[in-house]
């Protein structure tokens, strides 16, 4: 039960009450709300899903495309939309670091501990926000592919299944920063120390060029990097050339399953690591 | 309402809290004076649920802080000392968000927030994001945060600190208002005139500790000194031996020998005592003065220290002139 407005006159002792599931969804709400209404003032820091993800496609496929030649055939830009796809969800996963961060070292936060709220909506509604900038951040690298010659070779539900399978993976690595975003002193180190491990993941991945060529350590990393497991699903529903289905590796064969678990996992490990963190950095 | 027992918390190797003890009834205002450092701000944010107590323990509203936090802060109204509201935000969303939270609905809390922001003279400012809000427009609003939920018990962290004088008389005549409606109000102040003129009680911390535990009469009363000024109609060499037996240490005499001080023991009916003493030595006397000890002074005999931005305060008026 909610109240419409506080009862004048003497205030009277409240009980206290378990947080039921409707008032942590309006908590996660209001959260999420606040959340939009900050993007709003500052359109600017969306530019890692709107600005960069047209810039990166753009200059990827034109200069990388000039010089890669698919073992398996096919357009550069056919097969390096999937991977643009991926590597922009990874970078702007970061988001999810930055803004936790960035709230925990404001006053703001101890307002919200002394309110009877339902806490970890502050959590939850900052990977709320970041699922939904992952959506604008997926519809303008579709944009900006399909303006330069993508063309899926699939039926619109397949299409739409290779934005879910990297949306879902984009949501949970996002947890992941939000550890990292609860650890880390500030925003900048928080943003600092995610670069130094995502970018490089992304990059020695099957996202830019086919893993076939690369030094032994690197491609076997590749062929076990999570990136190229979602990015190789996503190929495979959206008839992409995929060079990496030829690779030998359970991951690469099963890339789908893989993709999907390997989402559950980070889900799995750092959904609850991150509410422990949060509670043990705002309970002291 | 207010119950709190044994507070200790250390930062590393520094205590912030040695053990304070203290209580507020319902309805009452309790102020906790103290210099900076002094553990006033810890006290507070260990009662409001913010930080872990090392030992000791407190209670608001019959809950325990620690193991009942969360009944605790159905309870509670925070103003803290630092902003705790979005920057980003305007006032009126900030109100609207704290209401939510605190479990309003969605109208209700848009009619608390147009409330509120009429009483705290924060209409103009409205819609207008916090980043734009003066210092004083920032604190009305934090108080005004506070209150949303009418909670029972409110606690204010320095609320006029950085006020100009009528939002000043604003602020407490806000938290007079909501003591006459029954709510219980802790306050941390380093304004002693603020604890004179709102708080019941006054409790003074220094180093972690409570020093002095009373009613503002009581405190001015345990230094039990207080300040005589005898004005003659002309110099008599006899006033300074009439009024030996009072004075506490030296009397002071001005230049024209006609006005005579010093510090005397608080006693009832001094004034009259002093007159015909000097009646008795036939010395004449056109004015007798005694001024009670100032919170100020009381503050100032207790810690043994001059408080940070003591002009604020009402100053003591006869000090500075004449005399050596």
């Amino acid at each position: 039960m909610t109240i419409t407005t506080p009862p004048a006159g003497p205030p009277r002792i409240r009980q206290p009450r378990p947080h039921r599931l409707r008032t942590k969804v309006r908590d996660v709400g209001v959260m999420t709300r606040r959340n939009i209404v900050h993007i709003r003032r500052e359109p600017l820091q969306l530019s890692d899903v709107t600005i960069q993800p047209a810039l990166f496609t753009l200059l990827f496929v034109y200069i990388l495309g000039a010089g890669v030649v698919l073992p398996s055939g096919g357009t550069y830009v056919d097969f390096a939309i999937a991977g643009m796809l991926a590597m922009n969800l990874v970078t702007s996963s970061m988001g999810t670091a930055v803004g936790l961060s960035t709230d925990l070292n404001t006053g703001v936060i101890d307002r919200f501990r002394t309110l009877p709220m339902w806490r970890p909506a502050v959590l939850v509604g900052r990977s709320v926000t970041d699922l939904l900038t992952s959506f604008v951040c997926a519809a303008i690298v579709a944009v900006t592919a399909l303006a330069i010659g993508w063309r899926p070779d699939a039926g619109i539900g397949q299409v739409l299944g290779g934005f879910a399978v990297m949306l879902l993976f984009g949501y949970a690595l996002s947890w992941g920063c939000g550890c990292l975003g609860l650890v880390s002193k500030g925003p900048e180190s928080a943003q600092g120390v995610g670069l130094v491990i995502l970018f490089p993941a992304a990059i020695v991945s099957n996202a830019f060029v086919p893993t076939q060529h690369m030094p032994t350590v690197m491609r076997v990393f590749a062929n076990w990097n999570p990136i190229s497991a979602v990015t190789s699903a996503c190929r495979q529903l959206w008839g992409s050339p995929n060079p990496s289905a030829a690779v030998q590796t359970w991951p690469m064969q099963h890339a789908l399953a893989s993709s999907l678990l390997w989402s559950i996992a980070l889900l799995a490990v750092f959904a609850p690591l991150a509410v422990h963190l949060f509670r043990r950095r705002t309970e002291n | 309402m207010i119950e709190v027992e044994g507070l200790t918390k250390h930062f590393g190797a520094t205590v912030a809290l040695a053990g304070v003890d203290f209580e507020v009834p319902r309805g009452a205002i309790l102020g906790l004076l103290g210099p900076n450092g002094a553990g006033k701000t810890t006290a507070l944010r260990i009662i409001t649920t913010l930080t872990m107590p090392d030992a000791g323990r407190a209670r608001v509203a019959g809950f325990d802080v620690v193991r009942d936090a969360a009944a605790v802060r159905r309870n509670i109204g925070v103003a803290a000392q630092d902003a705790t509201l979005d920057e980003t935000l305007t006032g009126r969303q900030n109100l609207v968000m704290v209401a939510r939270l605190s479990g309003l609905t969605r109208g209700g809390a848009r009619a608390r927030a147009a409330e509120l922001l009429e009483q705290f003279e924060l209409v103009d400012a409205t819609d207008r994001v916090l980043k734009q809000y003066s210092g004083g427009m920032r604190r009305r609003l934090d108080v005004a945060a506070s209150l949303v939920a009418r909670p029972p018990v409110l606690f204010f962290d320095e609320p006029t600190t950085g006020l100009d004088p009528t939002s000043r008389a604003r602020v407490w005549e806000i938290i007079r208002g909501l003591v006459g409606e029954g709510a219980t109000v802790l306050l941390t102040t380093q304004y002693l005139d603020e604890a004179d003129e709102l708080a019941d009680r006054i409790v003074v911390v220094n180093h972690g500790r409570v020093i002095a535990d009373g009613t503002s009469a009581e405190l001015k009363a345990q230094t039990g000194e207080a300040r005589l000024e005898v004005t003659l109609s002309a110099p008599h060499p006899e006033a300074t031996v009439a009024l030996a037996p009072f004075v506490l240490g030296d009397i002071q005499v001005s230049h024209d020998g006609r006005r005579l001080r010093g510090r005397v023991r608080s006693d009832d009916g001094l004034a009259t005592t002093v007159v015909r003493a000097l009646d008795g030595a036939r010395v004449t006397v056109d004015d007798v003065i005694v001024h009670r000890a100032s919170l100020d002074d009381v503050f100032f005999a207790l810690t043994g220290q001059a408080r940070s931005g003591a002009d604020e305060t009402a100053g003591d008026p006869t000090t500075g002139d004449d005399l050596p």
